[in-house]
């Protein structure tokens, strides 16, 4: 049963390896890709089911014991971040199936998004520190090739930026990892933190906390944290529609997720400064949602909203206690669904309407209120409107901040998201309230009905995360307590 | 060895530094060279025989060097090459579409109207 956690690498490598073989027939190569797609989703909610069952599930693969071999490991989190994935690289197939054009995608479309989810994947599963190297590189090569997928001049710009940044960060990744690997003589994550536990018993937690720290650069820039986003916005509203919306799905998510790991398992305790996650954290949140505030494009505006939550996630991160660390993986799922499903929809207005930027479109509501609807979901949703999964997230991470007494967080918080609610509307006023300001703009819904059946799939998931949120809390608290306590992780790791 | 790290370290970072795409494209490289060689170091240079237990030997010799820095900078070089590949196949493409391979004129994403991608034809 433990070779589960071996499908989620081989279920998107051997979709991605057909789709190159089926490259010549699209029709072929669309159904191997929804196939490989729905498989992975399956494989994904086993695997959610046998993690609540059994509570850690690893495999030490090649049978090398740890922390001599790589281990696979998964806890709670990284099920539900498995399934989250699932869902949107679903729906995002689903986009690319029923909304665009037959053959718009170059050949190459269909493996990438394959290659990155096995990256992704492997981000989430690996408990050694060089494979998660290994698979962060995995991910930012499937994401640098579908970023620049047509090729065009401000793709090839936008690409330039984030390219640079983000084989800079690798760099820093890998010096921190041959550092931390000289003074601890291991890549394991579980022995590392029993390793880093000894040292701050020892009080000698110098050479470890510099390794940390470049860590800590590491995930922030590819989180796109405060001051490290610049990459983001600079480049996220540049490729695709789908590719938009797996991104804003997926890439910052694993950063966070690995930084998740960083703080409670890799380097527990105070190793890293609570303080200075909490300052970052909030100083993301705010810029983010500052920015998003002043711009006039769809997608850039969601893209500074990313920063912006990327920036709550990693309050809760810092705050550390069960309720935060639930509330933060709640977010992420929530965020994930949301953030992706209002990239679709903002996709399928724009091209309804000719154009992202604001000040040249309008009039969709009266053109098509079903789409109206379903970006209001989306949208409220985000903004932390109840009964919305996004107020659940939002309640939930202010409760941790009134509960730790940070008074000053949680002001910051709301003030967020009200700023949030302001771009969420503003986006509403101008692409579906005011008149179109071309009055020759003409819409034929009627072709257009089946473009819908992917955004409502998400929209309708979204309500019930937010109506199915006592269950779904329950269990991101039982994640946020595994995470707390890394000794059974270790125990599960190691078998001591 | 460290010095010749820093040097790397240095002019790695002041090639990224620099207008020109290529420049910095050689920068990243150098930099992902440097920090292959502070595994290297990191790690130590100590050990003069190979890490194998030959026949009849109970465990490794005391003078085996450890093997794993090796092989993580063996990974490293080869994600390394497939970087900087796709690297210099970026810059080509931009100086063919851009007509230059100035970054301060890497201005386009700021702009409103970087023309909608059309992903459906009929509407």
């Amino acid at each position: 049963m433990n070779s589960l956690l071996f499908f989620p690498l081989l279920v998107p490598l051997l979709t991605a390896a057909l789709g190159i073989l089926t490259r010549h027939n699209v029709n072929t190569q669309r159904k191997v890709s929804t196939l490989g797609m729905a498989l992975y989703l399956i494989v994904a909610i086993i695997l959610m089911q046998q993690v609540l069952e059994l509570d850690y599930i690893t495999v030490q693969s090649g049978g090398w014991q740890a922390p001599y071999g790589i281990t696979l490991v998964a806890d709670i989190l990284a099920a539900i971040m498995i399934l989250f994935v699932g869902l949107i690289s679903f729906s995002v197939i689903l986009y690319t199936l029923m909304s665009c054009k037959h053959n718009y995608f170059s050949p190459a479309f269909h493996p990438l998004v394959h290659f990155l989810l096995m990256g992704v994947s492997g981000a989430f599963l690996t408990g050694d520190i060089f494979n998660l190297y290994v698979f962060f590189e995995v991910m930012l090569m499937a994401s640098f090739a579908l970023l620049t997928l047509e090729g065009r001049a401000e793709q090839t710009e936008g690409a330039i930026k984030y390219v640079v940044l983000n084989l800079f960060s690798s760099a820093i990744f890998l010096g921190g990892l041959g550092l931390l690997y000289a003074k601890v003589g291991t890549l394991n994550m579980a022995d590392i933190s029993l390793i880093s536990q000894q040292a701050i018993a020892d009080n000698n937690i110098g050479p470890i906390r510099l390794a940390g720290l470049l860590f800590l650069i590491t995930f922030s820039i590819k989180a796109g944290m405060f001051p490290f986003f610049f990459w983001l916005p600079a480049s996220y509203h540049t490729p695709s529609v789908p590719v938009s919306a797996l991104f804003a799905g997926l890439l910052t998510k694993v950063g966070v997720y690995s930084l998740i790991r960083l703080h409670t398992l890799i380097m527990p305790g105070e190793i890293l400064g609570h303080e200075l996650l909490l300052i970052m954290g909030v100083a993301t949140m705010l810029i983010g949602v500052l920015g998003a505030a002043s711009q006039m494009h769809i997608r850039r505006i969601l893209s500074f909203h990313i920063i912006s939550q990327i920036g709550y996630i990693v309050i809760g991160v810092a705050i550390k206690t069960p309720l935060a660390l639930a509330s933060a993986i709640y977010f992420i799922g929530h965020n994930i669904i949301a953030k992706g499903n209002l990239f679709l929809v903002g996709g399928i207005a724009s091209n309804a309407v000719g154009s992202e930027n604001l000040v040249k479109i309008g009039g969709m509501w009266k053109a098509w209120p079903q789409l109206g609807i379903i970006y209001l979901i989306s949208a409220f949703s985000l903004a932390g409107i109840p009964p919305l999964s996004g107020f659940v997230a939002k309640f939930s991470m202010v409760w941790a901040t009134v509960e730790s007494q940070l008074w000053w967080v949680m002001v910051a918080v709301i003030v967020t998201g009200l700023f949030t609610l302001y771009s969420m509307v503003k986006i509403w006023n101008e692409v579906f309230w005011k008149d179109h300001p071309d009055s020759n703009w003409k819409f034929n819904k009627s072709k257009n009905l089946q473009r819908l059946f992917p955004v409502s799939l998400m929209a309708l998931l979204i309500v019930l995360l937010g109506l199915g949120a006592g269950p779904l809390f329950d269990v991101c608290l039982r994640a946020g307590e595994q995470l707390i306590d890394p000794t059974a992780y270790i125990q599960a790791v190691l078998r001591t | 060895m460290s010095l010749v790290i820093g040097v790397c370290y240095a002019s790695a970072v002041f090639l990224l530094l620099q207008k020109r795409l290529l420049q910095i494209i050689l920068g990243i490289a150098l930099l992902g060279h440097a920090t292959n060689l502070l595994i290297f170091v990191a790690a130590g240079l100590h050990g003069n025989s190979l890490p194998i237990i030959s026949d009849g030997m109970q465990s490794l010799p005391e003078t085996a060097v450890d093997p794993l820095p090796q092989a993580l900078i063996l990974t490293a070089i080869v994600i390394g090459l497939a970087l900087f590949g796709f690297s210099l196949a970026l810059a080509y493409r931009c100086v063919a579409v851009l007509g230059h391979d100035d970054i301060d004129q890497i201005i386009h994403t700021d702009s409103l109207d970087v023309p909608n991608l059309m992903d459906n034809s009929n509407s």
